[in-house]
């Protein structure tokens, strides 16, 4: 792969890890805060998705749109919801609850040193193997 | 830049969509946190290169942001180490049985107004809302 296209992957993950950083995704408290109906609930993770979901969304309605051949899009045609797709999203809910860590803000954390995402991000590790090892997940 | 305020989570949430859409094109493929990462795991994985050149951008990001920006180097830790170990193994686990994390299925999926991610992201929601309910209110 060209040089020139590593650089965009590294700036897109650049522009990733601000994105976590600035929108304080990666402070457990305030994730944990809007997880939290019963306290004093933390609406900024919903403004975070809005953001995210508006922009993702929209971005590939216009790229869909512009039908260029030479542009390479994931297929829209969504998975069966089964098995897996609960169970596993339903383990993940757990995981997310306890730490409040999902993966990019734990990985971003590692940008900091913080002992919690240098526990956190081996185990996730762990379990990511065990998962497509052991039970086909892709 | 030192205060936050709801503008920095829906900013935020607009770099990661931007992210999010730059790294699709360039890779043709839904470029969610845990399936990046998690295939890098995998030795058959062909295309480990772009992978991880784009966590290596996702940690150097956040690095600087943090140096940069005091509200978005705030970190509050909540819970003990051994519960942070045993959370990020189920996250792990349950990341790549569902097929995707917050941002695969958040995000991207979501965004995309495909069903399966809707599901995806609702389950992990909620489910996650109830273990804090759990945890915050009867294991504290």
């Amino acid at each position: 792969m060209k040089a020139g296209k590593m650089i965009l992957f590294f700036v897109a993950g650049g522009l990733f890890g601000t994105g976590l950083a600035i929108s304080g995704m990666t402070d457990p408290a305030r994730v944990i805060g809007f997880l939290d109906l019963f306290g004093a609930w933390d609406p900024a993770l919903l403004f975070v998705m809005a953001g995210a979901v508006g922009v993702y969304g929209l971005g590939m309605l216009m790229l869909r749109r512009m039908k260029n051949r030479d542009l390479k899009l994931p297929s829209p045609t969504p998975s069966p919801i089964d098995r897996q797709l609960i169970v596993g999203s339903a383990i993940f809910g757990v995981g997310w609850g306890l730490g409040g860590f999902c993966p990019g803000p734990a990985l971003a954390n590692l940008g900091a040193l913080r002992v919690e995402a240098l526990l956190f991000v081996p185990a996730m590790a762990i379990g990511m193997f065990l998962a497509q090892r052991f039970f086909g997940a892709d | 830049m030192n205060h936050y305020t709801l503008w920095h989570a829906l900013i935020g949430g607009i770099l990661i969509g931007l992210a999010s859409l730059l790294a699709t094109v360039l890779s043709g493929k839904i470029p969610g946190i845990s399936g990046v990462f998690g295939r890098l795991l995998v030795a058959a994985t062909p295309d480990k290169a772009w992978r991880a050149v784009f966590l290596f951008g996702l940690i150097g990001g956040a690095a600087l942001s943090f140096a940069l920006w005091q509200s978005a180097g705030l970190f509050r830790p909540m819970r003990p180490l051994v519960v942070m170990a045993i959370a990020g193994l189920l996250v792990g686990f349950g990341t790549r049985l569902g097929g995707g994390c917050t941002s695969g299925h958040g995000v991207c999926g979501v965004g995309m107004g495909a069903k399966d991610s809707i599901a995806a992201t609702l389950i992990f929601i909620v489910t996650a809302m109830m273990i804090v309910f759990i945890y915050n209110r009867v294991v504290l």
